[in-house]
């Protein structure tokens, strides 16, 4: 262990880091708003890079010029899923039912996903990937910056759209109060429609990067899920600010463990940290202690 | 009216006792041996989760917990293959319960949705801890010593133990249903604070149910290390089994006694067989999915409760004279 290798990973942490703050965003987003956690967060990434891979591999399309067509369908995807599935459930256990609903849309994407790629590990290739460049003494493929840019760009997007228009202040809305929200005449329905569709798009940039950055098959929606779910919860739940801060906390920590202590432990403190925080705070670090969790 | 209603668990038990004597190939057995040890773990699973509302998907972590337990016991403890494994069976119930008692402390700090993100978490815990420990064997395991019984026949006490294991579970499971201690579970469920204002201490009431579920599924944990002889890290803690049992007790309905005895029975005995059929676990993943998608969103009750709304809307509707249901026994009815 030395300065350069913590450095590096340091480096390394907030790069990657960025892009699991923009998925987990996407799921904290669809919690805020419509109260679902969504478990099949995990196989839309996948989903995301798996078409990221065949535009590549059998189009020739370049991986960021694909996201014009990725994103927009995975933002359809998730308009399907919650018009076809999500809005049905109702009552009481809804929550928990929506995790069981997502987690079967999960499942039936990864059966599919593995009959039509196999289970053979695969990863996207451009030359901005297999190419490095030398940052502060250390050399770094070129996808790792771009992929921060990349979502940095998609959290500013995100952001303003939040923060700056007329359709983001009804989601403010519905995020504080749902009740409130649809009284002052917000469409309750048709933001959480729309929150939805977005919370699942920027799967489809995260999943580039990701595919990019790993070899990855059907399987690892469930690493990803786990991890994005860490990292919400960590945040607080149905906080935006708390899932960037937490999600580049989290990688980063990750990445120093495991030059410090070896890799074998660096997932091992993922978990141990969300323990540890959500033993002092049950709330997460941003989260608001709701009054009553009926 | 109390002899219908529970007249036919006998016929049933019936059945289940009679079923190794007449199936003799060993391939259908060992679909009964499954089934039967995913309804004892989806029967206790539903004593606290069902019962409470609080869904825990870090039940493997009990699973693995009495598996790794047999594992390590007999080897350590040299017991020979003869059968003799089968008395360290609760022990690996009662090392669960170990375990689930700080598990249940971290967890249960937190309501619902976090609760079930915190099961996760710590599952996953485990699973690391037990890939990365040198006594557990890393990724490759652990082995048991080998039984040398006849393939004709090496099912059944299997058979007979799992089965065992089931109307213990369901027993337990009803006892905690009819007592002051189930009704203060359910009072959790519909409505925590009023609970605890009523007097109600929540959090012990939830830590004893916590891990008084581990007991059956630590159990099963600890008949399959033995059934299957080998153990890794990645299938005895396995994220799989967490959702699998859950889905069990919701697709039979959460909160019943028949529900998770029935959802696991026809998953389970369907995913073995659909294993069997089409060697690619890709497909049985897309039509599990989506018949799960259908129960959920047609019976979200589950298939227990639907059918018995039925029923009750058809007697009311043919005559008078039905009795209305019991409010002890009619499981979940919020909503």
């Amino acid at each position: 262990m030395n300065g350069t290798a913590v450095l590096h990973s340091i480096i390394d942490g907030v790069l990657t880091g960025s892009v699991y703050a923009l998925m987990a965003t996407g799921l904290t987003l669809i919690f805020g708003v419509m109260n679902i956690i969504n478990v099949a967060q995990g196989i839309f990434v996948i989903l995301g890079a798996y078409l990221s891979y065949a535009l590549s591999v059998h189009l020739g399309i370049d991986l960021f010029a694909g996201l014009a067509i990725t994103i927009p369908t995975l933002f359809v995807v998730g308009i399907v899923v919650e018009r076809a599935f999500l809005s049905r459930i109702k009552g009481p256990e809804r929550v928990v039912m929506s995790i069981l609903v997502t987690y079967a849309v999960a499942l039936v994407i990864e059966g599919v996903l593995d009959m039509v790629f196999t289970a053979n590990y695969v990863e996207l290739h451009a030359w901005y990937v297999d190419q490095s460049v030398r940052v502060l003494g250390i050399w770094l493929p070129y996808i790792y910056l771009l992929g921060f840019a990349l979502a940095l760009v998609l959290l500013g997007a995100l952001y303003v759209m939040l923060y700056r228009t007329r359709f983001g202040a009804s989601v403010r809305a519905s995020l504080a109060n749902q009740t409130a929200a649809a009284l002052v005449g917000i469409n309750v329905r048709r933001v959480s429609t729309i929150c939805f569709g977005l919370g699942v798009a920027v799967t489809a940039a995260g999943g580039m990067i990701y595919g990019a950055t790993n070899a990855f098959n059907a399987n690892s929606s469930y690493d990803l899920i786990s991890r994005l779910l860490v990292i919400i919860v960590l945040g607080g739940m149905g906080s935006l600010g708390g899932a960037l801060v937490a999600g580049i906390m989290m990688i980063t920590i990750e990445d120093l463990v495991s030059v410090v202590w070896g890799s074998t432990w660096s997932n091992l403190s993922f978990f141990v940290i969300l323990v540890i925080v959500l033993s002092l705070r049950p709330q997460g670090l941003f989260g608001q202690r709701s009054v009553r969790v009926a | 009216m109390s002899r219908l209603k529970y007249g036919w668990w006998l016929p049933v038990l019936a059945v289940f006792v009679v079923f190794p004597l007449v199936e003799k190939n060993p391939t259908y057995t060992t679909i009964g041996v499954f089934a039967l040890i995913f309804m004892g773990c989806a029967t206790s699973w539903n004593m606290f989760s069902g019962y409470s509302g609080y869904i825990n998907l870090g039940a493997a972590v009990f699973y693995g917990t009495g598996a790794y337990t047999m594992a390590l016991l007999s080897n350590h403890l040299h017991v020979p293959g003869s059968g003799d494994q089968f008395w360290l069976v609760p022990v690996g119930g009662l090392v669960a319960m170990i375990v689930a008692v700080p598990f249940g402390l971290i967890a249960l700090r937190v309501r619902r949705h976090t609760f079930v993100v915190i099961t996760i978490a710590i599952f996953f815990v485990v699973q690391l801890s037990a890939i990365n420990f040198s006594f557990t064997g890393g990724t490759s395991g652990l082995s048991l010593p080998l039984i040398p019984w006849l393939e004709t026949n090496f099912n059944t006490p299997f058979y007979y133990i799992a089965l065992g294991i089931v109307i213990f579970a369901t027993l337990l499971s009803f006892a905690v249903r009819r007592s002051r201690f189930g009704l203060q579970l359910l009072a959790i469920r519909d409505d925590e604070d009023r609970a605890s204002g009523l007097g109600v201490k929540v959090f012990a009431v939830k830590l004893t149910g916590f891990t008084l579920s581990a007991f059956a599924i630590g159990m099963c944990g600890a008949l399959y290390a033995v059934f299957i002889g080998q153990i890794y890290p990645q299938f005895v803690f396995d994220p799989l089994f967490d959702i699998s049992i859950a889905l069990m007790a919701i697709f039979g309905g959460l909160g019943t006694l028949v529900g998770p005895l029935l959802g696991a029975l026809v998953l389970e005995s369907m995913q073995q067989y659909l294993t069997l059929q089409f060697s690619s676990s890709s497909l049985y993943l897309v039509i599990f999915g989506a018949l799960f998608l259908v129960i959920v969103l047609f019976m979200p009750q589950g298939v227990v409760v639907y059918v018995r709304d039925l029923w009750t809307r058809h007697s009311l509707a043919s005559d008078d004279d039905s009795t209305p249901m019991d409010p002890a026994l009619s499981g979940s009815t919020s909503a």
